[in-house]
């Protein structure tokens, strides 16, 4: 087998940097919610590496499956969340993140 | 051998997400995010997981990161005051960060994983598309259908959400032309020779 030499630990510190680089892109982009969405993206990619991972190192098909509806959420996730980002632009004419408060009153 | 090609794609995959949250422009965040999914791909690819790789590819490279793509483009927002502030949350986020390093680092530490004596793609099939479909139409069937509501429910949120009406558009109106009927459209004219109508 390819990944015989490779152990469950690698895939783990690969996706434990990227999920820190994650929650990081999300405190210093506090403005710009274009690159929260992304950091969002980033840390569910990393969740579907540790399911893929945790899958296939164990010998069960079951990680590999909810990775699928972890893929799924994520799509839905970026759809509706650039809707409502588009429909801001449009009323607001920016997207700065501290002004979305304006609904608060 | 796919030790090396594991640390290359790694080595990608961290600094191709590094620079998606440390870019100027949000484009250049976008393509460095594709990479960082392709390259996550390769990974997966690395240890057999060659269909979720390839829906990676599909989903997140082919959709996702094409819609971000998109948005993007279409904003017409000023980069440059979105990127102030960057050095003031600088120092607060590279300490949650090392925090949040650190305890999953403790985490794994202590904990015994079990793994990587099994090591098996696809258990029970030839491949590893073989033996995901085989448990996605039987065990988890239940859970495939939802994920489909679940994408409708998205679509259909988005379409409500950026649709709008515009009365100076002219648009066409189907029940107009389909309750047409033919008296309002044909007229039966008898032109006598040598005259017009």
């Amino acid at each position: 087998m390819a990944g015989a030499e490779l152990t469950l630990g690698h895939y783990l510190a690969v996706s434990a940097a990227l999920f820190t680089i994650g929650v990081f892109g999300i405190f210093v982009n506090r403005k710009n919610i274009i690159v929260i969405l992304m950091s969002i993206e980033l840390i569910l990619l990393s969740v579907n590496l540790n399911l893929v991972a945790f899958s296939v190192f164990n010998g069960t098909i079951m990680g590999q499956v909810f990775a699928m509806l972890v893929l799924t959420v994520a799509a839905a996730e970026a759809a509706v969340g650039l809707a409502i980002l588009v429909v801001y632009f449009r009323n607001r004419g920016e997207i700065a993140v501290e002004d979305v408060n304006v609904l608060h009153g | 051998m796919a030790l090396i090609a594991f640390y290359i794609l790694s080595t990608v995959v961290v600094l191709s997400a590094l620079f998606v949250v440390a870019a100027r422009n949000p484009v250049h965040s976008v393509l460095w995010l594709i990479l960082t999914f392709f390259t996550s791909a390769g990974l997966l690819v690395l240890i057999g997981a060659e269909f979720l790789a390839m829906l990676l590819v599909v989903v997140y490279v082919g959709a996702v990161a094409v819609l971000f793509l998109f948005v993007v483009m279409m904003l017409d927002i000023d980069f440059v005051a979105l990127k102030q502030g960057f050095q003031n949350y600088l120092v607060v986020g590279l300490l949650v960060a090392l925090a949040l390093l650190a305890e999953i680092g403790i985490v794994a530490a202590a904990a015994t994983f079990g793994g990587g004596a099994t090591f098996q793609p696809s258990p029970g099939a030839a491949t590893n598309a073989e033996a995901l479909s085989k448990v996605l139409y039987t065990d988890y069937l239940l859970l495939f259908q939802m994920s489909g509501v679940v994408l409708l429910v998205a679509m259909m949120g988005a379409i409500v959400l950026t649709l709008r009406s515009r009365p100076s558009v002219k648009r066409q109106s189907i029940a107009e032309q389909v309750g047409r009927k033919r008296k309002d459209a044909v007229e039966l004219k008898d032109v006598r020779p040598g005259q017009g109508i």
